[in-house]
C-alpha cells in the first residue's frame, strides 16, 4: 500500500462522504458548505495526480469564487426549508435505481477496459510545472481561450441583464 | 354554282339547328313563345331545304362525297376528323328527319302553347324549342357522319336530347317523379345498347386500324377471313346497340314509358327519327353483316321476335299513345329484320315510310288528347278523366273530324292497305322474306294480321260508337296550326308509296349507289294479296268486335273474356318490366344497399374511425408524459441515458 | 502508484451522486450545486487520463471546463435570482406552467 494510494482512499472517502451529505442535507447553507468540502478534497486528489496548478485553480474558483457566489445568492434568497414531500411518486426508487445501475455500468465498462494492472504514473516535476501548461495553453489552445474569454463575458452581462429590476413602464 | 360546290353546304345542317337553338336561348324568353317556335322551325326547314339541295347535286353525280373541314383526334395511330359524308343513304335519311322534324315543329307551335298552359308553367315554352333544335342537329350529325367516333357523338347526343324531351315535365308524372324516371329509364337503357356500340367501336379500331367508314368497310371481307370470331364480336356488339336504340328486345323497355314526354317529342324522336339510327346503322353496315352470316340471322330473328311481342302487347293496351308506341316497336322489328335479311333498300323504305304515318299517327293522337282535354275543361267535373285513355273516347268522329280523317288515313297506311305508302314497304319486308326465311315470313305475316288489328281496335276505341265520358262529349277539333302539318304527313303518308313502286324501284337505284347493286326486289302477288287480305281481315275483326262492345268506360275489353290469361298476358305486357325488376334491378339495389351499408358504413369508415380513436388514445396517452415537472423530464433523460450506454456496452 | 481506474470509479460514483442529486432535490440552488458536483467529476476523468497518458491537453480543458462552469453558474443563480422575484420560491416543483 503505497502512500499515495493511502492519500487517494481516504480522500475519496471524504468526497462522497461529503457529496452525499450535500444531497441529505436540509439546509442550504450547509449542503454548500459541504459542496466546498468535496471540492477541496478532490483538489488535493488533483495534487496526488501530478496537477497542482488545476488544483489550485480548483480551490480559488470553484471553491473561492463559484460557491461565495452560491452562498451569497443562498442568503439572498432566504433559507427557508421547501416542502419535503415529494409529489412525484416514482422518482425516489427510480433515481436511486438509476444512479446503481450508472455507477455499475461505468464501473463494469472502466475495469473490461483497463484492467486493474494499469496504474497512474506519480507526479514528476516536469510534467507538472505550470509553465509547460502555460505553454500548452497559449500556443496550441489559444482560440478556445479567447472563446472562453467571450463565454465569461457573456455570462457576465447575461446576469446583469437578467437581474435588472423591471421599469414601470414594462421595458427592461 | 357549279354542282361540287354544293356539298361544302352539308356543314349547315348541323350549324342551321345550332343557330336555331343559340338564338333561343338567347333571345327566345324575352320575344316570346311565337318566336321561339318560329325560329325553330325555320332553322329545321332550313336543314331541309339544304338536303334538299344536296339531294339534287348527288342526283347527276351520285358517288359519295367527303366533306373534311376540320381535324379532330390525332393521337398515333388514331386519327379521327370532323367529316361530313354526302351519299344517297345518308341524304335519305337527312330528308327524313328534316322533313318530318319541320312539320314537328310547326305543330308544336301550336301544341305546346296548350301544353303549357295545360301543366301550369308558360314559361318553359322555349326550353322545349331549344332541345328540339339541339335534338335536329344531333341527329344530323348522326346521319352524316363519315366515321364511327362522328356518328357516335350524334348517337349519344340523340339519346341525351330523348333524355331532356322525355323528362321535359320533369316534376309531373306518377308520384310526381313518374316522368324523370322514365327520362332516366330510356337514358339507362340506351347506356347499355351504347356500351355494346363502344365494344364493337374498340374492336374496329383495334382491328381495322381506323374508324373511317370507306377504309373500315374496303377491309371488312379481309378481316373476316383472317378474325371471323372478331367480326361475330363486332357485329354482335353493334346489334345491342341498335337494340338499345331502335328499342328491340331485349332493350325495349325504354320506349313505352317514353311516352311519358310530350306528343310532339313521342312523334319526332321516338317514332320517326332517333328510333331509327339502330336501322341506319346496320344498313350502313352491310358491308360487316354481309360477312358474319350468323349475326345476321341473329339480327332478323331479333327483329322479329321483337315485331311479333310488340304486336301483341299493343293489343292489350288502353293509352293511345302507348298502343302507337308498341307499334313502333314493332314495326322497328320489321325494319330490323328486313336489313338483318339483306334487304337494305326494303327497311330503309319502310323507314321512310313508317316515319311519315307513323309521325302523322303520334301528331294525330296528340290531337286527340287535346280534344279531350278541351273537352274536360268544358265539362267541369271530369278532372279525373285520363285524357289518354281509349276507353274514355268514343265518337271522336263527329266532334273532330279533321283528326279523324287524316288518322284514319295513317292508321289505314300502318295496316297495310293499297295503296298507301305502308302497303309498298311492308309488302317489300314480306316479299324478302318468303324468299328465303320460311319461318319468320310465317311470323311477320301474323305480326301483320296483328298491327291490322290493334289499329282497327284504335280506330273503333277512339272515333266510332257514342262518346264514353263528358270530357268526350265536349271534345273538339284543335286549330289550323295544329292540323295543318297533319294534313302534309297524310299526303305523304298516301303517296310515300312512290318512293319505291314495283317496277320502278327509285329508292333501289338511288340508294345502290351506296349499299351496292342489289337485285331488285320482283314484285310477288302471292305475297302481296295475302298481306292486303289478311290488313283487310285484321280492320274487319277489330270493327266487328269492338263496335258491338259495352258502351261504358269501365267495362272490360271485349277480348278479356275469350283469350282470358292471354290478354291479361297482353295488358300487362307480359311483364317483362316486372321481370327485369327481379332478375336485374332488385338484385342490384340489394348489391348496392349491400357495398354501402355494410361495406362503406361498417368496413370503410369504421378503420378511418378507428385510425382516429387510435390515433387520439395514442396521443392521451402521450400527453401525460408532460407533466410540467422539470425534474420527471431529467428522469427520463437519465433513462435515455443509461439506455444508450447500456447499448453501446453490449455492442 | 495506484491503477487508473481507482479515480475514474471515483469519478463515476461522484457523477452518479450529481445525478441523484439534480433528480431528488425540488431547491433549484441545490440543483445548480449537483451540477457542478457532476462537473467536478468530469474534471477528475481528464486530469486522471492526463495523468495516465502524460499528455497536458487533459489539463487544459479543466480550465476550459471551470470557465464554463463559472459562466453556467453565473446565469443559473440570475435566472433563479429573477424567478423568485415573481415567483417568491425556488421550489423547482412549482415551475409547471407548461403542463400539457
Amino acid at each position: 500500500m503505497t502512500p499515495g494510494l493511502l492519500i487517494f482512499i481516504l480522500l475519496g472517502i471524504i468526497a462522497v462522504a461529503s457529496a452525499v451529505a450535500m444531497l441529505l442535507s436540509r439546509n442550504t447553507v450547509y449542503s454548500a458548505l459541504f459542496l466546498i468540502l468535496n471540492f477541496l478534497s478532490v483538489a488535493v486528489i488533483y495534487l496526488v495526480l501530478g496537477a497542482p496548478f488545476i488544483a489550485l485553480a480548483q480551490i480559488a474558483v470553484y471553491a473561492g469564487a463559484i460557491m461565495v457566489l452560491v452562498l451569497f445568492v443562498i442568503m439572498l434568497l432566504g433559507t427557508h426549508q421547501l416542502d419535503p414531500r415529494e409529489p412525484l411518486k416514482w422518482q425516489r426508487p427510480l433515481a436511486i435505481v438509476l444512479a446503481l445501475a450508472l455507477i455499475v455500468q461505468g464501473v463494469y465498462a472502466l475495469v473490461t477496459r483497463f484492467g486493474f494492472q494499469a496504474a497512474t504514473v506519480p507526479a514528476s516535476p516536469d510534467f507538472v510545472d505550470p509553465k509547460s501548461l502555460g505553454m500548452v495553453l497559449f500556443q496550441k489552445y489559444s482560440l478556445p481561450f479567447e472563446v472562453t474569454s467571450v463565454i465569461l463575458l457573456v455570462a457576465a452581462i447575461g446576469a446583469v441583464v437578467l437581474t435588472q429590476k423591471q421599469k414601470k413602464d414594462g421595458g427592461a | 354554282m357549279e354542282s361540287g360546290q354544293i356539298f361544302n353546304l352539308v356543314p349547315w345542317i348541323v350549324f342551321l339547328p345550332l343557330i336555331g337553338l343559340a338564338v333561343n336561348i338567347l333571345l327566345g324568353r324575352r320575344l316570346g313563345e311565337t318566336f321561339s317556335g318560329v325560329v325553330a322551325s325555320l332553322a329545321s326547314g332550313l336543314t331541309f331545304v339544304v338536303a334538299v339541295l344536296l339531294a339534287a347535286a348527288l342526283a347527276s353525280a351520285p358517288n359519295a362525297r367527303v366533306v373534311s373541314p376540320w381535324e379532330w383526334i390525332s393521337i398515333g395511330e388514331l386519327t379521327v376528323r370532323w367529316a361530313f359524308r354526302v351519299d344517297t343513304l345518308s341524304v335519305v335519311m337527312m330528308l327524313v328527319v328534316s322533313l318530318v322534324g319541320t312539320l314537328i315543329h310547326v305543330y308544336s307551335i301550336g301544341y305546346m302553347h296548350n301544353d303549357v298552359r295545360h301543366n301550369g308553367d308558360p314559361g318553359r315554352y322555349t326550353r322545349f324549342f331549344i332541345f328540339m333544335n339541339l335534338f335536329i342537329a344531333a341527329m344530323m350529325i348522326l346521319v352524316s357522319a363519315d366515321n364511327f367516333l362522328m356518328m357516335f357523338v350524334g348517337w349519344e347526343g340523340v339519346g341525351l336530347c330523348s333524355y331532356l324531351l322525355i323528362g321535359f315535365w320533369y316534376e309531373k308524372g306518377k308520384n310526381g317523379t313518374g316522368n324523370a324516371d322514365a327520362a332516366k329509364k330510356a337514358f339507362i337503357t340506351n347506356r347499355i345498347g351504347d356500351f355494346g356500340l363502344l365494344i364493337a367501336l374498340f374492336l374496329i379500331f383495334g382491328y381495322f386500324g381506323s374508324l373511317q367508314f370507306d377504309e373500315v368497310f374496303s377491309q371488312a371481307a379481309n378481316v373476316a377471313a383472317a378474325h371471323p370470331g372478331v367480326m361475330l364480336l363486332i357485329t354482335l356488339a353493334m346489334l345491342l346497340g341498335v337494340t338499345g336504340k331502335s328499342a328491340q328486345i331485349p332493350l325495349f323497355v325504354w320506349l313505352p314509358d317514353a311516352m311519358a314526354g310530350p306528343t310532339p317529342v313521342s312523334a319526332l324522336i321516338h317514332a320517326a327519327t332517333m328510333v331509327t339510327a339502330g336501322v341506319y346503322l346496320v344498313a350502313r353496315s352491310t358491308a360487316f353483316y354481309s360477312v358474319v352470316p350468323v349475326a345476321q340471322t341473329v339480327v332478323i330473328w331479333v327483329g322479329t321476335l321483337t315485331a311479333l311481342l310488340a304486336a301483341t302487347i299493343a293489343l292489350g293496351q288502353y293509352d293511345i299513345k302507348k298502343v302507337l308506341a308498341y307499334s313502333t316497336i314493332s314495326q322497328l322489328g320489321f325494319m330490323v329484320a328486313a336489313v338483318g335479311m339483306g334487304a337494305m333498300v326494303a327497311g330503309m323504305f319502310h323507314l321512310v315510310t313508317h316515319a311519315f304515318f307513323k309521325g302523322l299517327l303520334f301528331l294525330a293522337a296528340g290531337s286527340v288528347i287535346q280534344g279531350m282535354e278541351r273537352g274536360m275543361h268544358g265539362s267541369h267535373g271530369s278532372a279525373e278523366t285520363d285524357p289518354q285513355d281509349m276507353r274514355n273516347m268514343g265518337g271522336l268522329r263527329k266532334k273532330m273530324p279533321l283528326t279523324y280523317w287524316v288518322y284514319l288515313i295513317g292508321g289505314l297506311a300502318l295496316s297495310g292497305i293499297a295503296p298507301l305508302a305502308g302497303f309498298f314497304s311492308k309488302d317489300e319486308i314480306l316479299g324478302a322474306a318468303y324468299n328465303g326465311h320460311a319461318a319468320v315470313f310465317a311470323l311477320l305475316v301474323i305480326t301483320a294480321f296483328l298491327t291490322a288489328f290493334y289499329m282497327g281496335r284504335q280506330l273503333v276505341m277512339v272515333f266510332f260508337g257514342k262518346p264514353f265520358t263528358a270530357a268526350a262529349e265536349h271534345a273538339s277539333e284543335s286549330p289550323r296550326v295544329v292540323t295543318i302539318p297533319l294534313i302534309i304527313l297524310a299526303l305523304l303518308s298516301v303517296l310515300g308509296g312512290v318512293l319505291n313502286l314495283p317496277g320502278v324501284h327509285t329508292l333501289e337505284h338511288w340508294l345502290a349507289h351506296t349499299l351496292g347493286e342489289g337485285e331488285p326486289a320482283g314484285f310477288i302477288w302471292l305475297v302481296a294479296g295475302l298481306s292486303f287480305f289478311l290488313a283487310l281481315l285484321g280492320l274487319g275483326a277489330a270493327w266487328f268486335i269492338y263496335s258491338r262492345r259495352v258502351q261504358k268506360a269501365e267495362a272490360d275489353d271485349p277480348l278479356k273474356k275469350p283469350l282470358g290469361a292471354l290478354f291479361t298476358g297482353m295488358e300487362h305486357k307480359w311483364w317483362v318490366d316486372e321481370f327485369y325488376q327481379a332478375l336485374i334491378l332488385n338484385p342490384y339495389k340489394a348489391f348496392a344497399q349491400f357495398m354501402a351499408d355494410p361495406v362503406d358504413l361498417g368496413v370503410i369508415d369504421r378503420v378511418g374511425g378507428g385510425l382516429a380513436a387510435g390515433t387520439r388514445t395514442l396521443a392521451e396517452g402521450l400527453r401525460k408524459l408532460e407533466n410540467g415537472y422539470v425534474r420527471s423530464y431529467a428522469l427520463w433523460m437519465v433513462v435515455g441515458l443509461l439506455a444508450i450506454m447500456m447499448y453501446l456496452f453490449l455492442s | 502508484m495506484f491503477p487508473v481506474v481507482y479515480p475514474i470509479i471515483l469519478a463515476v460514483i461522484l457523477f452518479s451522486l450529481g445525478i441523484v442529486g439534480v433528480l431528488l432535490r425540488k431547491n433549484a440552488i441545490v440543483i445548480l450545486m449537483s451540477l457542478e458536483l457532476m462537473f467536478n467529476a468530469a474534471n477528475l476523468v481528464f486530469i486522471t487520463f492526463a495523468n495516465y497518458y502524460q499528455n497536458l491537453d487533459g489539463q487544459v480543458f479543466i480550465i476550459f471546463v471551470m470557465v464554463t462552469a463559472a459562466a453556467e453558474v453565473a446565469v443559473g443563480l440570475a435566472l433563479i435570482v429573477d424567478i423568485f422575484r415573481s415567483k417568491k420560491t425556488i421550489s423547482i416543483d412549482e415551475m409547471h406552467s407548461l403542463k400539457g
